[in-house]
This record gives C-alpha cells, sequence and structure tokens, in this order.
C-alpha cells in the first residue's frame, strides 16, 4: 500500500473524475485524442478505482470474499457476483474430463548411460493429477493408458487448460520434466463443434524446444440437457474471424463486447528470483492461458445476456505492463448466428415467453432520452454540431468541453453498470438507467448505451449504409507501479493463478485500465457521431508499452447502418427482438435517430427511400454527415456512380472492401512510415512529449498517405492500420492499408510540386524534374493498377496529369464559379492536386521519399485486406508466412531523416525479400500482408510480418473481364449470399431485392448527370477521415503549405467490372496431391476463407501463447536461429492442435504479440508469441462437386469426410 | 543499418532446389550467395545482394534444422515442426543421401571408422569434391551401415525401409555396405579402371546369388556377409581344377561347344587350364576373410587381364562363361552342379560387368 501513489479518500470518487478531465492535454483531431494522464491526473483514477473499483472490478471472478476495499460499500458484493457470481445463481453444470495417453514417439534420451528413456505422463486439471505408468526404457513408449477422468465444474472447464506433463522416472534423483503440451478443451464444450480432441502433440519445452510427440484422446462429458448447456457460457462459441462465419447465418448481430482481467506477471514476482527460467516460463504460460479462459468466459457470459450464442471477431490481446502487471484484454461482436444446416433452431428459443417478457419495457421505454440523439434540445445540437469554430474552442479548454460529448463522470460508473451484480440479472438498459439515477447525473442525454462498435470487417452486401472514414483515438498513459507483497502469499496455492485472490487485493488495477479503454471508446463514439454515423465498424483496439509508458489506440470505421434493412427483416419475431436487445446499436440506428443527423438535408422526408433506391455499389461512400455542417473540411461531389448523393474525393476506411464496391482497377499495398526521435525522459515528463508528438506523427502518417495514394491514382484505403509504437528515445508510426480505385469517388488529382524560390532557374529546373518523375510515376501506376477509368466526352482534360500550370489555372477559373461547395470550405482553396511545397529539406525528404516505394515485381501485388481487389481468380496454393526482422538503427547521431530512410528501407527491404522467397507463386498475390513493429530496445527496431502469398490464375482474369458486366454482377450477389450467410429474409428486402444492378443504374446516371457544370462536381482532396478540427492542424497547415485544389473531373461508369472475390468463383486448380504423408496437412492463412475450398465446420478458437527461452543462443544458432526454430514450433503446436480437433485448416489467423529479448553477452534470449485463429474442416470445391448434394446446402455434413482431407 | 534478426517461417516450408544442392556441396552461405549471384538470379528477379543473403541464411538455417530428421528419414515423414509436402520430402532425402561415384569409389571396401573419416582431407583433394560433402556422404556410408549391420534380409530393402531411398539408390548403399563389410579391395592399381557403378553392380551379384537371401529369405544372416556354409561348400568346387581328368574333359566340352563361334577359340585352347584354375580358385580361397579381400584383384589380375591381352571380345567371354557354367551337367561323376552354377552366376556376371577398359 505504501507504494501506491496516492491514498485519498474515496470521498471524492466523483471529484476525483471532473478533476481529471482539465488537466488532460486532450486535442482531438480529427478522430484522435490524445490524453496523457500526468502526474496529479494519475491518482485521479485511482482514487475512482478504490471507491468505485469492487463494483467494477473486471477480473474478480467467482466470488471475491476477501474484498478489503469496501469503498463503494453499496456496489461491493455486486462486484463480488459481477463475473461469476452471476452465473453461481443458475446451477453449475457438471461435467466429465477424460484423458487417455496412448503412446509417445521420439522422445530425448534422457539416460546418456542406456541413450534411452523411462517416460511417465502426468495429467493435471485443476487440482487433480494422474500418473500413467512408467514405460521403461524406449524412445516410442506406449502407454495405452486407461481413461483418466477428471469431475470438474463447467467454469473450470472454460478456464483451465488440460495440462500434460511428460517426464523421465529416475529411482534415485527428481524425475526430470521432457516437457508439457496444454490442451483448451473449449472447442468441446460447444454442442457443434469438435467432439473429441485426439492425435499427436509436440511435447513442448520452454528451454529446449518440441521434445518429441505425445498422442492423447480428450473427451468431455456434460451432464445436462440441451437447454441448460445453452445457458451457460459454455456454450458460446468464439470466432476470430471477422466476418459472418462462413457456415453460419446472423440471426442477430448485438453489437460490440469487452473484457479485461489483470494479473501480476510471474515473471516479476518474488518467487521469480529463486525458480528456475523453466518454471517462470511455465508460470507464465499456465497463468495466460487461465486468464485467456477466463476472460472468454465472462466474455461469454456477457454475450448470453445479450441473448447471443457466439462471438465473431474476437481479438484477444496481451498487454505485458512488466512490473505493474499483465493484462488480458479481449472484443468481440455478439452475434446470434444459426447453422446454415438447421435455420428453424433459433426461432423457439427467441419466441420463448421469458424473454418477450424482457422485451416489453425495453420497446416502450418510457425515456426517449436513452435512446434518441435528436438534436431538438440545445445540448445536443452542441453535442453534435461541429462548427469549426465550437472545435476550435474546444480544445483550447481541452477535453471538458467534452463533457457534452464523453461525460467522463458517467464513464466511471457507466461501465461500474456492467459488472455490477444486482443488475447482472437486468437487462443491460435497466442497468444503466439504474446507474444513471445513482450516479445523479442530469446529463443523461449523454448516451449509456452501449458502444455501437463492431469489430467485423466485412458485412453483407446493403448492411452499411453509408461510410464516413476513419476514427481513431489514442491516449498516452503511465503505468501504475504496484506492489503489494500482501497477495505474494496467495501465489503459493495450487489454484494461486486463479486470479481473484490476487486481484482482490488490487482492484484499482483493472479499474484503472478499463477506465482508460472506456474513454477511449466513448472518444471513438463521439468521432464517429461527428461524422452522423452511429456506428463503428471495423473496431480495434491496441497497445504500445514502453517501460511505464503506455499508449492506448483505438480505431475504427464510423458508418451508418441500414436500420430499415434491419427492421424489414423484424418479420421475423427474433430480429425484433433484436432490435430491442441492443440498444447501443438499434435505438440509434433508429429511425428517429437517422433523421436526426440528416435534418437539413434537402430530401429528408426520404432519405432512407433515396438510400435504399442508391445503388449498393456506390451507396457506402454517400456522406452520411450533413453537408451543410461538415465535422471537417471536405470537398463533394455528386456520385460517379448514381450522380444522386454526394461523395467525398477520398475514403479512408479500416474495414475490408464491401464485396459491393465498384472497383476500377487492382489494389495495392500502401504504407506510411515514419520515425521520430524523442529525448529520454522519465514518467510524466516522457509521456508529456510523447503526446506531444504524437499529432505531428498522426498528421505525417496521413499526409504520406494521402501523397502515395495519389501516386498510385487511388482514391480510397481500406483496411487501414495505423500503429504508433513507443521506445525508449523515439517513436514509430507505421500505417498500411489498401488502396483502391472507386467508381463512386472522383479521379483523385496529381501532386504537384512547388518551389519557394520561383526565381531561380536551377531550382526551378530542379522542381519541374521532380515534377516530372511524380507524374511519370503516377503514370506508371496507374498502368500498372490498370486504372483507367472511362473518361467522359466532354472532358475537357485528357490527360491524367496535365501539364501543371495549365491545369491550375484552367482549375482556378473553375473554382471561382463554383459556389456550391465554397461556402463550406474553411481552410484551403478548390483546387484540386495537392501541392507539395519544397520549402525545407525535410518536404525534399518527403518527395523523395514518396518515390522511393518500389512497386512489387511483375507477377505480384500485395494488399493488406482480405481480398485483393480487382483479382478474383484465386488458385487453391496458399504459403502463409511469418517474417520477423530485427535491426539496429547504426547512427549515432541519428535525426529523424536518417531514422525515416533507415525504417522505410527495413521496410522495403522486407518486402522485396518476401517477393523473391516466394517468387515460385508467380502470378500471386500477398494478401492481408500485416505488419507489426516493436522497438524492444535502443536502437532496434523490430518488424513482424504476417501474410499469405496465393497464387490466381492470369488467363482467367482476362476471361473474367470480358465476362458480361451482368453475369458476373450476378454472380457477385449470388457469391455474397453464399459467402456472408446472411439470411435470406433479410436479404429479400427491397433494398436487397434488386441491388446488382449497378450497371443499369450508372448508365441512367451518367446519361441525366452528363449535363452538370464541372464546378459543382467539384472535388478536393482532403482529409476526409482525419480532417482536423484543432490548432494543430492550422499550424500544421501552415507550416506544410498543404494546398488544394480540384481535381480534374471525371466519371466512371462502373461497367468495367465488380469483381468480388468469392468463393463460388474461384477456379480448381488441381494440386499435386500428397498421398503418403503420415502427418495430415494443416493449412493456416490469415485470410477468413480458403481458395478453392467451402468451410464446412467450425472446430473452435485456437488461441496459443508460448514462450521460448535459451541459455545457449549461439550453439542454438543465434537469435536467428532460436527465432525461427521457435516460430516454426509455433506453427507445429498450432498445427497439431487443429489436427487433433479434426481440422484440416486454420483461419483468420493472427500472430498478436511477438516479444523477443536477447542478451548476447549472456548468451540467452526469450520470447513470447501469441497466436490465434479458427479451426476448421474445409473440402475442396472439386471434391464437393462430386457429392450428390448442392454444396450451400451440405456442407455442414460433410464434415465427417472432409476431416481427413490432405493436400 | 544491419539486420541482427532476420528470419521467415512459411507454414508450408520453402525449399529452393538450388540452395539445397549448394548446401549439401557443402558451400557457406557466403560461396552460396556468390554461386546465386554468378547464376544471374539478380538480374532475373531484379533484387539485391541483401535479399539474396538473407534469403539463402533462410534456407541454411531450415537445412540445419532439417538434418536431425534426415539422418532418420522416417522421423521426417512423422514430425511436425515442418510441413513439408510429399513430394518435397522425397527430394529432400534423395538428394541427401545422393553421393558422388568418385568419392564412394574411393571409399569402397574401406573400413568406415574414424580413421578413414579422416583421410577425407586427401580423398576431397582427389575427387574435387567439398571436403564438408564428403564428410557428409561419409557420415551418411558409416549411418547407413550401422542401421542395416545387423538386420537380417535383403540389404537394399532393409536400406529402402529405413532410409526411405529411392529402389536404384537403396541398392547403391547395399553395395557400399557389402563392400565396407567384406573389406574387398578395390584401391589396387589395376583396380582403377573399374567405376563404382562397376563394383555396385558386382555387389549386387554377388549379394543376389551368394547371400542366404537369395535363397531363403528368412535367413538368419545379414545380406552383408556371405553365408560361410557356402564360402565352406566352395572348397568342394576345386575338384574341377584339381582332378586332371575332369579338367580335361571340361576344356574338351566348352571348346568344343565353342568352336567356330568365338573367335579366340586358339587362345581359349591354350589358356583354359589357367582360366579355370583362376575361377575355381578365387572361389575357394574365400573362407579367409585375407583371401576375401582379393577377391577383385584376382579375377582382375587372373581372368580378366589374360583375356584382355588375348583381345577377347566381350561376347567371347560372355559365350565362354556360359558354356563354361554350363559344362560340368555333362561331367560324370561332377555332383556340385548347383553349388557351381550359383557360385559362376556371380562370378560371370562379375567378370562380364567388369570386363571392359
Amino acid at each position: 500500500m505504501g507504494t501506491m501513489r496516492t491514498v485519498p479518500d474515496f470521498s471524492v470518487v466523483r471529484s476525483g473524475h471532473e478533476v481529471q478531465i482539465p488537466e488532460q492535454v486532450s486535442v482531438p483531431w480529427q478522430g484522435l485524442h490524445r490524453a496523457v494522464s500526468r502526474a496529479p491526473t494519475i491518482p485521479g483514477p485511482a482514487p475512482a478505482g478504490r471507491g468505485g473499483a469492487a463494483p467494477r472490478m473486471r477480473s474478480g471472478a467467482a466470488a471475491a470474499p476477501r474484498h478489503r476495499r469496501g469503498g463503494a460499500a453499496a456496489a461491493a458484493p455486486a462486484g463480488a457476483a459481477g463475473g461469476g457470481g452471476g452465473r453461481r445463481g443458475r446451477k453449475k453444470m457438471p461435467g466429465k474430463l477424460k484423458v487417455k495417453i496412448v503412446a509417445g514417439r521420439h522422445l530425448p534420451v534422457m539416460d546418456r548411460a542406456s541413450d534411452l528413456t523411462d517416460a511417465f505422463v502426468e495429467v493435471k486439471f485443476g487440482n487433480t493429477t494422474f500418473k500413467t505408468d512408467v514405460y521403461p526404457k524406449s524412445l516410442n513408449p506406449q502407454w495405452n493408458s486407461e481413461w483418466f477422468k477428471f469431475e470438474v465444474d463447467d467454469e473450470e472447464l472454460q478456464d483451465e487448460p488440460l495440462q500434460i506433463t511428460v517426464l523421465d522416472h529416475d529411482t534415485y534423483s527428481a524425475n526430470d520434466a521432457i516437457g508439457k503440451v496444454y490442451i483448451d478443451i473449449d472447442p468441446l464444450l460447444y454442442s457443434e463443434a469438435a467432439t473429441v480432441i485426439s492425435g499427436w502433440f509436440p511435447i513442448y519445452d520452454t528451454i529446449h524446444g518440441i521434445r518429441g510427440e505425445i498422442n492423447v484422446v480428450v473427451k468431455v462429458d456434460l451432464f445436462n440437457d440441451l437447454n441448460r448447456f445453452r445457458q451457460s457460457s459454455c456454450g458460446v462459441k468464439f470466432f476470430c474471424t471477422t466476418s459472418i462465419p462462413k457456415c453460419y447465418r446472423a440471426v442477430v448481430i448485438h453489437g460490440f463486447v469487452e473484457e479485461l482481467v489483470v494479473n501480476e506477471d510471474p515473471e516479476y514476482q518474488w518467487i521469480d528470483r529463486i525458480r528456475t527460467p523453466r518454471a517462470s516460463n511455465e508460470a507464465r504460460q499456465r497463468l495466460i492461458s487461465l486468464m485467456s479462459g477466463e476472460l472468454q468466459r465472462k466474455i461469454g457470459l456477457k454475450v448470453l445476456e445479450m441473448r447471443g450464442n457466439a462471438v465473431v471477431g474476437y481479438l484477444q490481446c496481451f498487454d505485458l505492463e512488466g512490473e505493474s502487471g499483465l493484462v488480458v484484454r479481449a472484443i468481440g461482436t455478439a452475434c446470434t448466428l444459426d447453422k446454415l444446416s438447421n435455420t428453424s433452431a433459433f426461432l423457439p428459443a427467441c419466441n420463448s415467453p421469458s424473454k418477450e417478457m424482457k422485451e416489453i419495457p425495453f420497446n416502450e421505454d418510457p425515456n426517449p432520452n436513452t435512446y434518441s440523439s435528436g438534436p431538438s434540445t440545445p445540448l445536443k445540437n452542441q453535442t453534435y454540431s461541429f462548427s469549426p469554430s465550437k472545435s476550435y474552442s474546444r480544445q483550447s479548454s481541452s477535453s471538458d468541453t467534452d463533457l457534452s460529448l464523453t461525460p467522463k463522470t458517467g464513464m466511471g460508473s457507466g461501465s461500474a453498470g456492467k459488472e455490477g451484480g444486482p443488475f447482472k440479472t437486468l437487462l443491460r438498459q435497466q442497468t444503466q438507467s439504474a446507474l444513471e439515477q445513482r450516479g445523479g447525473s442530469p446529463r443523461r442525454f449523454c448516451t449509456r448505451r452501449e458502444f455501437p462498435f463492431f469489430t467485423l470487417t466485412t458485412f453483407p452486401p446493403g448492411f452499411l449504409l453509408h461510410v464516413g472514414g476513419v476514427v481513431s483515438a489514442r491516449s498516452v498513459k503511465l503505468l501504475d507501479r504496484i506492489h503489494n507483497p500482501a497477495f505474494v502469499g496467495i501465489m503459493g496455492n495450487t489454484r494461486s493463478y486463479k486470479l481473484l485472490d490476487w486481484n482482490s487485493f488490487n482492484s484499482d488495477e483493472p479499474e484503472t485500465r478499463d477506465a482508460w479503454w472506456a474513454e477511449i471508446r466513448q472518444e471513438i463514439k463521439s468521432h464517429a457521431k461527428a461524422l452522423g454515423c452511429h456506428a463503428v465498424v471495423g473496431y480495434s483496439e491496441s497497445t504500445s508499452i514502453c517501460e511505464e509508458v503506455c499508449i492506448l489506440s483505438a480505431s475504427g470505421t464510423a458508418a451508418v447502418l441500414n436500420p430499415r434493412f434491419l427492421q424489414d427483416g423484424t418479420m421475423e419475431g427474433c430480429l425484433e427482438q433484436r432490435l430491442s436487445w441492443q440498444p447501443g446499436f438499434f435505438s440509434i440506428g433508429s429511425e428517429k435517430g437517422e433523421v436526426d443527423f440528416f435534418p437539413q438535408s434537402q430530401d429528408s422526408s426520404s432519405l432512407l427511400g433515396i438510400e435504399e433506391a442508391s445503388p449498393p455499389g456506390c451507396g457506402f461512400c454517400h456522406i452520411p454527415y450533413d453537408e451543410l455542417n461538415m465535422p471537417f473540411p471536405a470537398h463533394l461531389t455528386y456520385c460517379y456512380n448514381c450522380r444522386k448523393q454526394k461523395v467525398p474525393d477520398v475514403l479512408f476506411t479500416t474495414i475490408d472492401l464491401p464485396v459491393e464496391a465498384i472497383v476500377v482497377g487492382k489494389g495495392c499495398l500502401i504504407q506510411a512510415r515514419l520515425c521520430r526521435l524523442k529525448k529520454k525522459a522519465q514518467a510524466e515528463a516522457n509521456a508529456t512529449s510523447i503526446s506531444n508528438l504524437l499529432p505531428f506523427m498522426e498528421y505525417e502518417v496521413h499526409t504520406q498517405l494521402m501523397n502515395k495514394l495519389k501516386l498510385r491514382g487511388m482514391n480510397a484505403l481500406f483496411g487501414l492500420r495505423i500503429q504508433i509504437t513507443v521506445g525508449e528515445n523515439m517513436l514509430m508510426g507505421l500505417a498500411s492499408a489498401t488502396g483502391v480505385y472507386l467508381a463512386a469517388l472522383p479521379t483523385p488529382g496529381g501532386i504537384q510540386i512547388a518551389g519557394k524560390t520561383p526565381n531561380d532557374g536551377t531550382y526551378e529546373q530542379h522542381i519541374s524534374h521532380m515534377q516530372k518523375k511524380i507524374n511519370d510515376t503516377i503514370a506508371k501506376n496507374k498502368e500498372l493498377y490498370e486504372i483507367n477509368p472511362p473518361e467522359l466526352p466532354e472532358e475537357i482534360i485528357g490527360s491524367p496529369i496535365p501539364e501543371p500550370r495549365q491545369r491550375s489555372r484552367l482549375l482556378r477559373s473553375q473554382s471561382e464559379s463554383s459556389d456550391e461547395v465554397t461556402e463550406l470550405d474553411l481552410s484551403h482553396g478548390k483546387k484540386d492536386a495537392f501541392v507539395l511545397e519544397i520549402d525545407d529539406t525535410d518536404a525534399m525528404e518527403d518527395v523523395h521519399s514518396l518515390l522511393t516505394d518500389v512497386p512489387p515485381p511483375s507477377g505480384f501485388y500485395s494488399c493488406n485486406t482480405e481480398i485483393m481487389p480487382g483479382i478474383n481468380n484465386w488458385t487453391p496454393e496458399i504459403q502463409m508466412f511469418t517474417a520477423v526482422r530485427v535491426s539496429r538503427l547504426s547512427n549515432i547521431n541519428p535525426t529523424n531523416q536518417t531514422l525515416n530512410k533507415n525504417f522505410n528501407d527495413l521496410c522495403e527491404n522486407l518486402l522485396k525479400s518476401l517477393y523473391f522467397k516466394l517468387r515460385s507463386m508467380v502470378p500471386c498475390c500477398l494478401c492481408h500482408v500485416n505488419f507489426t513493429v516493436a522497438l524492444p530496445e535502443d536502437e532496434l527496431v523490430q518488424i513482424a510480418v504476417t501474410a499469405v502469398a496465393i497464387t490466381y490464375d492470369k488467363n482467367q482474369a482476362l476471361q473474367a473481364n470480358k465476362a458480361p458486366t451482368e453475369k458476373s454482377q450476378q454472380r457477385a450477389s449470388t457469391d455474397n449470399e453464399e459467402q456472408l450467410q446472411f439470411p435470406l429474409e433479410l436479404c429479400s428486402d427491397p433494398l436487397s431485392s434488386q441491388p446488382f444492378s449497378p450497371a443499369k443504374e450508372v448508365l441512367e446516371g451518367a446519361s441525366s448527370h452528363t449535363g452538370i457544370p464541372a464546378a459543382q462536381r467539384a472535388t478536393s482532396v482532403d482529409y476526409s477521415s482525419f480532417a482536423d478540427r484543432c490548432n494543430s492542424w492550422i499550424e500544421l497547415i501552415k507550416l506544410k503549405a498543404q494546398t488544394i485544389r480540384r481535381g480534374s473531373i471525371k466519371t466512371t461508369t462502373s461497367l468495367e467490372k465488380a469483381s468480388p472475390l468469392a468463393e463460388g468463383y474461384l477456379r480448381h486448380r488441381s494440386v499435386p496431391s500428397c498421398t503418403n504423408s503420415t502427418v495430415s496437412v494443416v493449412k493456416m492463412t490469415p485470410l477468413s476463407f480458403l481458395p478453392g475450398a467451402k468451410i464446412t465446420k467450425y472446430l473452435g478458437i485456437i488461441n496459443m501463447f508460448f514462450i521460448r527461452e535459451t541459455t545457449s543462443l549461439r550453439e542454438e544458432g543465434g537469435v536467428s536461429g532460436f527465432l525461427h526454430a521457435f516460430i516454426a514450433e509455433v506453427f507445429a503446436m498450432v498445427r497439431a492442435h487443429v489436427a487433433a480437433l479434426g481440422g484440416n485448416a486454420v483461419v483468420s489467423y493472427i500472430m498478436k504479440q511477438c516479444v523477443f529479448m536477447e542478451n548476447p553477452n549472456k548468451n540467452q534470449a526469450q520470447c513470447l508469441i501469441n497466436v490465434s485463429g479458427d479451426a476448421v474442416i474445409f473440402v475442396r470445391e472439386s471434391e464437393l462437386e462430386m457429392l450428390p448434394v448442392q454444396p450451400s446446402a451440405a456442407a455442414p455434413q460433410h464434415t465427417s469426410s472432409a476431416g481427413d482431407v490432405t493436400t | 543499418m544491419s539486420s541482427d534478426l532476420d528470419v521467415f517461417v512459411g507454414n508450408t516450408t520453402l525449399i529452393d532446389e538450388e540452395v539445397y544442392r549448394l548446401w549439401l556441396d557443402g558451400h557457406s552461405v557466403a560461396e552460396a550467395v556468390a554461386r546465386r549471384l554468378r547464376g544471374g538470379v539478380l538480374e532475373r528477379e531484379g533484387t539485391s545482394v541483401a535479399v539474396l543473403q538473407s534469403d539463402t541464411r533462410d534456407h541454411y538455417r531450415t537445412f540445419q534444422m532439417l538434418e536431425r530428421l534426415l539422418h532418420a528419414p522416417p522421423r521426417l515423414l512423422q514430425q511436425l515442426l515442418f510441413q513439408i509436402p510429399p513430394e518435397r520430402q522425397a527430394l529432400l532425402i534423395q538428394r541427401y543421401y545422393a553421393f558422388d561415384e568418385a568419392l564412394a569409389r574411393e571409399l569402397l571396401g574401406k573400413k568406415l571408422s574414424k580413421g578413414t573419416k579422416k583421410e577425407l582431407d586427401e580423398v576431397s583433394a582427389r575427387t574435387g569434391v567439398g571436403i564438408r560433402s564428403c564428410r557428409r556422404q561419409f557420415d551418411n556410408f558409416k549411418r547407413v551401415f550401422k542401421a542395416v549391420e545387423e538386420l537380417r534380409g535383403p540389404l537394399a530393402e532393409n536400406i529402402q525401409q529405413l532410409f526411405l531411398l529411392p529402389p536404384a539408390l537403396a541398392r547403391d548403399y547395399a553395395a557400399i555396405v557389402f563392400f565396407a563389410n567384406s573389406r574387398f579391395e578395390t584401391g589396387k592399381r589395376r583396380l582403377q579402371f573399374l567405376s563404382f557403378a562397376d563394383f555396385a553392380a558386382c555387389a549386387q551379384s554377388l549379394m543376389g546369388h551368394w547371400s542366404q537371401g537369395a535363397l531363403a529369405p528368412e535367413a538368419a544372416e545379414p545380406d552383408g556377409d556371405l553365408p560361410k556354409s557356402f564360402l565352406q561348400d566352395l572348397k568342394e568346387l576345386k575338384v574341377l581344377v584339381a582332378d586332371k581328368d575332369l579338367l580335361d574333359q571340361h576344356k574338351s566340352l566348352v571348346c568344343s561347344a565353342l568352336r567356330g563361334k568365338i573367335s579366340v577359340h586358339n587362345e581359349l585352347e591354350a589358356n583354359f587350364k589357367a582360366l579355370s584354375r583362376a575361377l575355381v580358385n578365387v572361389g575357394g580361397k574365400l573362407t579367409h576373410a585375407r583371401d576375401v579381400r582379393d577377391f577383385f584383384v584376382d579375377l582382375v589380375e587372373k581372368v580378366i587381364e589374360p583375356c584382355r591381352s588375348d583381345k577377347w571380345s566381350p561376347g567371347d567371354l560372355r559365350l565362354f562363361l556360359t558354356h563354361y557354367t554350363a559344362a560340368p551337367r555333362n561331367l560324370p561323376g561332377f555332383r556340385h552342379q548347383a553349388l557351381w552354377e550359383r557360385y559362376m552366376a556371380a562370378i560371370s556376371a562379375c567378370l562380364l560387368r567388369m570386363y571392359h577398359d
């Protein structure tokens, strides 16, 4: 306790929050929020934690009998019931876990004398341990044990991993451990997933790696009927996949679920000083396994409360906070999924009387304020209007103006409410209003709903009405150090890692983390609102930690989802229910709310009608915000596709390209890379300097992205992911996205370079030389990515990149005539192209670096989305890989420029190296290219890349292009249905009944709108997603002289190709089949699908955490040898688990963490890797065709035959 | 900016055949990169030396990790660490166990011991095979030898099963094991004209006709050892040269049968007794290990060289051997016809194989 920074009286809880706000340095900057919790601020959350901790204690799972701080006395017992407590009320669901140890093979020699091993196995679950007999003198023991039976309750089943230890019997000394296998038995707890886990598992040791294999059979008998089963969190399915899994349909998408648990990191416990590295590593692995299980179970409970049965887009992360602990957090999207084979299964359940009863108060909620975000009250206008003056005033007074948007007062208790035990069984909404009363906050207009966030990145056609742009928030925090020796004693007992005990002593910890995230989510939400959107899709969260500083980041894409779409579906009973069950999402999405966002819209009366009439190929591009009251300066044009709605000129999103999107040409991976030096500093000073740097970094990252996008002649980014990584003496920013040319958006203008001293002749020459280079690059890129949107006949400007001077003159004259847009344009003119003013060396560098990006060699494309726009004829050959590089920035006196160059080279070389490695697969596309940057030490940069290379058929692509549009559209539509597996009922509403005829629409649109004067279609290049509302923006603008001009006008008919990738479209190319392999092949891919194959069954989530350590680094081939082996081992263990579940692939695979540390002087290294994915069974389409039944309908039945499919 | 750590791991292990070859040949990473550069990969792929280095190092690491598994190929098939398509696994194994015939020729009949391994430097210099590659190949020979030394049944099949080699390669290894086991002298100058392939063929003939496996598959002794009882029995054949009558009758039978059929009939008549004595005595000596060593030397010295100096054509030799083997059937009082034919089948095969310049 003495080490706590402050021990304030909990009576100041409320004020603690209030005080905190003004002290935050909050610089909201178009979707950015940075808040440094400065020294005085840290106690801010802390007292809140003290007082309010108990009810909000996240990780206090079951009973929390040892609450020492009963500060918020009223809620303390509630908190105790928070996690497991709620369920404790229900009957426990007992089960029997049965394990059989069959055999081992390739064991290491443990007895040097005999060159053999006397192996036996310990099987441990919870507190129970069984042992096999010793199988003497063999490296291939055959135990063939009896069934070991563990009688356990469901909570244990969910939290605990099965732990199998292989040992060498030694008569005279202690038995030596050979290695362990942890088996997550969660997949056995779903009714439809795997029924048995059986197979060879690598025996893993954290020091020696894989040491032989063991054959194990695991089964679970649950002693309850199916109904009760469904009530348990056990039944909730988890999917990493960020779309609706292939063989399911979404009956209801409930919305955001999140949870976090905290514990002390065993690596930093006192006991670590006296135990072996192996023991330490195993303690850590086991702890994280337990924490993951617990987290998953708790999320499961939340899902059940929402009446869902699955979590899609489940993203679990670890924050290794060092001495201050270990945080495991997860977010996901709760859904009610229905297996496609048994459509009716869900219906009776949702019509059950009990549920309807609960629905009623909801639908007729007496307090409309909670739901509507109607701007009728002045307060609300304040909230949603983003007039420039307003926004500028905001940052001057820091974030307290934010109160109207994000009442921090409510925040704490709001999140407390979520866990509040007494309310646990009540409806969420009721809980929230109850809390409001308790909190006594008068500002109830602020939404107390769940965050309307969706971790999904792919949606069924028509689901996304509009996309506003990227919203993101970052916050710099100081990690609290916790030294609390009191709990250490507890760690001694067997269930010591059961976090509850520990957490009850440190309840402020989870509270703090919770509040941090809640704050950021609130920020995101308000940014989304500012963009006129009620939902955030493609949402994700991340952290970067260096010493005691932590940057929390969240980002997503503000979007308007189709309420009508959803309501039409309510013909089906359960959809109605859905509406009432998910206030956060649906009430905002209700028509009322919708209209609120478009009050001034000319056709507001028929707004929704218009939406639905707009062709799906462009609808999502149409601006969701009010064009007269735009949240940021942007230039709008009429949609180049339908000509009816306004579109921005550039669109940034974090989601995958919607399948219905009409794209011209192909896409490409675009990366912005940035380094910024930072002084080494301690604690607050450090946090402050980081937060001061952040806006500049965000700005430059954005500028780079924009420049690179234009350099490729494209106008939209998908899958945008910006990482800011903090190191001791620098910050690194890496943004990756997939650029595309959306037919609905205007053609981007070029990039124009302007010199500062135009009179200097040589300088002029230099500038024009640069300009020429840039123009050439753009032209080359357009050719490379096949971007040739058809031009309108009256198009005045013929060439895509006209001679700059001529163009600017031309355009300027046009811009003068344009009056419609000018009024809105607050900052920077109506000019088309980016003007890069080379006024200093910095800018020169920027221009140079723009041109250093080398396009991939011929035959290669790359993207970071699932699907490469413009390629639709994948062949089944895939190669997933992970590449890791650590480079030393060797400069003695590094400058930002040299660092940037180094970083840029590092990334480019890595990509080059990948292309070279995969050259045998040409023509192929690197999909889902995912870069992760870490700064493990001074001057060390670590980049990890995971991606999949997929081959495609070049010849067929040509054919596809020639195919009649109509046909391909049709195909697209059926494919979409198949792919997304959304209910037919949903798709049969007016919107989607006619959605796939954009060609006609476009033609009509083109003919009726060609007369529109160019000026009206004036466009501008702008930060549609990042546009700034704060001073720093303007300053930067001055600094950077970012000018914006109107673009050359072009329209695109969408006839070219709307080529969504779809399974049905894939051509199967026979791959040499391997016949005699003794090990079944398991495919791995970061994508949610396998080309040329149909996923017939999801077997469960794979979520594995491994630590590997060595004290003989040189002998193991140095750092590269060590990590190479470790990554291969991780792959092997993932594959083994999937194969044991009966699966033949992992989809949505992701390496979430790769923490590598070395100490070459001591010849030591350590690495932690966390991976996850969905284990599935797939069947090749060619094999499906042979089966008599129709693939889609028959898919689930084929699972058994698919189990042994090898390729 | 130097890369301290640089790894690439594919779910399916990437195997570059060219780099594998360079690795097998014992080149260092730097040498391999230099060779790849000379191969023009840079121009073809438009990449950089750094990329090539990184790629080569990755492959080398993979191969080093695979090497342990390659020592016991069935483990390569069972292991879970590397996911390698079967055809690639086969390729890895085949290439790993492939050897330079020049090197194998040098080592034929030598004891696969540490002492021999120390002499590999000279062998490497003589054969032009890199020393690291020499050592690897030597270790392969030794590993295979150790693995099948004590096993019963046909040598080649055992090797094929234990090392998953293609049949032809397994047969070659069987020959190497056979030679190493029997320690035949192959290094003498007068044997230099014989290639590894010649010896391998001979070894196959010898094992095929003489070893116990050839008669009874469940034989008690390994194929690598020639059955003692058989060698003992061979002494009985001496009667063919020791008994003057038999020798004369044998000669007249063969000569009359070959009259007009071979070009060297006169020489045959002149040398028949010497030839026959040589052919029979070779077998008679095989009970003594010391004499076994000289088996090939004897054949060359006493049969091949005289024939060659008399300008026998291979066809002549074939005809002669056929009739020479068949004739004793008609010799009154010769009771070892089966033994004789079993003996001569191998000898004939060896001689015909060895009879070249």
